[in-house]
């Protein structure tokens, strides 16, 4: 048995059988031409629940999204579970300054595409604590933590039940962060909405995750963060000690 | 004989309006330089009506048809930029056409040459430019979308690919509705320059199709009105208007 096998069979503590899963990966396996990102990778998200990708940079944690979005080729399998919407809130975008597409038409194209009223555009603005203001300005010219937001309010508008979130608090502010992290619990809590989140402050991945999946070039492992967010693990998946603390966030 | 020529003048307005309108996207997309290039893909598809005396129109729109499917294939299995396709296949075509076409024909072909249209030839023309309106102010969220990001038009439930051929296809033919007036030469420009103009002069997304629409509009009405006035052809004047108004928009100043 390979060391990789062994590795996936400690997985502890989820079975996605237990509940109706809204996504289960099987045997998932990435490669950009020669170069393995990351090869036999299982995991199931139960439904309502959230799971935090962790992992060194290079690991393959943006690849894995964009593979559950449908926007790489992988080999393994990739189920959603019937019914389910996607919403999409990518890692930084390059978006040229000077280009005439306002918060407002970037919203009203989403309201637009998923047949939705103007009025789910206000809300969504207001659940991420985003002012009018943000309508007529560029989204070049917003600041990176105001984009960050928008990308969040555009990804709540047609009623998601998914959230794939890459490193939501990139560049926001310490307050903005609290408040996004806030709200996609509340998101959790009140509508049942099922989260995987990119993300390197394992504080909030211990607050808010479920499961954790941690994720690096030779080894994965799932479970819920008490079990997973170990010095054992966490030194093999950085390929260093890492001191984290459950005292630390309690 | 009255009725035709508010047909041509019709029709070149609403070819204009139709460069304005996906020269937006163009710009918005950085396919600048494309522009200029899918053009010069349509020279072979003159040369082969020329040599077998048919419209060289219907050649060159099914040259250009052609072609766009081509770009969208191999961006599609190689994952290469469009603007590195284009550059290659459209400079090849450019050089396969003027092995073809030779002289004042091949003058003709790059720099447009305005001939008197059948009743029938202006209705099609009306007809490909209204398609290419409509498709335009039909999928401009989605083509909004996806010049953010493709990967957010997918979990949008945009299909991206598809959307990108359709925008080819109305680009395609919007090259092709000009080429009498432009020519393979200029008519990449005229979707270009009142795009970029107006990307410079705009706010948000309505202005700028607005503006760019009518910069097209005025620059092609003064190159058709003063072309017989000063004994020039149309086509170079028609840029070199819509040029004249780039240049005046780099007076405003823009936001720091």
């Amino acid at each position: 048995m390979s060391e990789r096998q062994r590795d996936n069979r400690v997985n502890q503590g989820v079975d996605s059988r237990q509940f109706v899963s809204a996504l289960e990966v099987e045997h998932l396996a990435i490669r950009f031409g020669t170069t393995e990102i990351f090869g036999d990778v299982t995991f199931g998200v139960p439904r309502g629940t959230s799971l935090a990708v962790i992992g060194p940079n290079g690991a393959g944690k943006t690849v894995l999204f964009k593979a559950l979005i449908g926007s790489l080729r992988y080999e393994g399998s990739i189920r959603w579970a019937p019914g389910t919407r996607i919403g999409y809130v990518p890692q930084k975008l390059d978006i040229e300054r000077d280009l005439p597409i306002t918060g407002g038409d970037f919203l009203a194209a989403k309201a637009a595409v998923v047949k939705e009223q103007k009025g789910a555009i206000v809300a969504a603005l207001a659940g991420v604590g985003l002012n009018q203001e943000v309508l007529s300005t560029p989204v070049g010219a917003l600041s990176g933590g105001q984009f960050q937001r928008l990308l969040v309010a555009f990804a709540l508008i047609g009623n998601p039940n998914v959230l794939l979130l890459d490193e939501p608090a990139a560049g926001v502010d310490a307050p903005g962060q609290e408040q996004l992290s806030s709200l996609v619990r509340d998101l959790q809590e009140a509508s049942g909405m099922t989260i995987l989140f990119i993300s390197h402050d394992l504080s909030i991945v211990y607050r808010y995750a479920t499961n954790v999946l941690c994720l690096s070039r030779n080894y994965s492992y799932v479970g819920p963060p008490k079990t997973v967010l170990t010095p054992d693990v966490l030194g093999r998946i950085y390929a260093m000690p890492i001191g984290f603390h459950v005292h630390d966030v309690a | 004989m009255m009725l035709l020529e508010l047909g041509s003048i019709a029709l070149s307005v609403s070819m204009a309006s139709a460069a304005g309108l996906v020269g937006c996207f163009a710009v918005m997309r950085r396919m600048t330089l494309a522009a200029d290039a899918v053009s010069h893909v349509a020279l072979p598809g003159i040369g082969v009506a020329l040599l077998f005396h048919f419209q060289p129109v219907v050649g060159a729109l099914a040259m250009l048809l052609l072609g766009t499917v081509l770009i969208w294939g191999i961006e599609e299995r190689t994952g290469i930029s469009s603007e590195t396709i284009i550059g290659v296949v459209f400079s090849v075509a450019l050089a396969i056409g003027s092995l073809m076409a030779s002289g004042e024909q091949l003058i003709d072909a790059l720099f447009g040459a305005p001939s008197v249209l059948t009743g029938w030839e202006t209705a099609l023309g009306l007809i490909g430019a209204a398609a290419v309106i409509i498709f335009i102010l039909r999928a401009k969220h989605s083509l909004v979308v996806s010049l953010v990001s493709p990967d957010i038009a997918l979990t949008t439930g945009i299909n991206v690919a598809r959307l990108n051929l359709l925008y080819l296809l109305a680009f395609a033919l919007t090259v092709g509705l000009g080429l009498r007036y432009l020519g393979v030469l200029l008519m990449g420009s005229l979707i270009i320059i009142p795009a970029a103009t107006a990307r410079r002069l705009a706010r948000n997304l309505t202005s700028m199709l607005l503006i760019s629409v009518a910069i097209a509009v005025v620059s092609t009405v003064l190159g058709a009105f003063a072309g017989p006035l000063l004994h020039r052809d149309t086509g170079p004047l028609i840029i070199t208007s819509a040029g004249t108004i780039f240049f005046l928009s780099l007076l405003k100043p823009q936001p720091q």
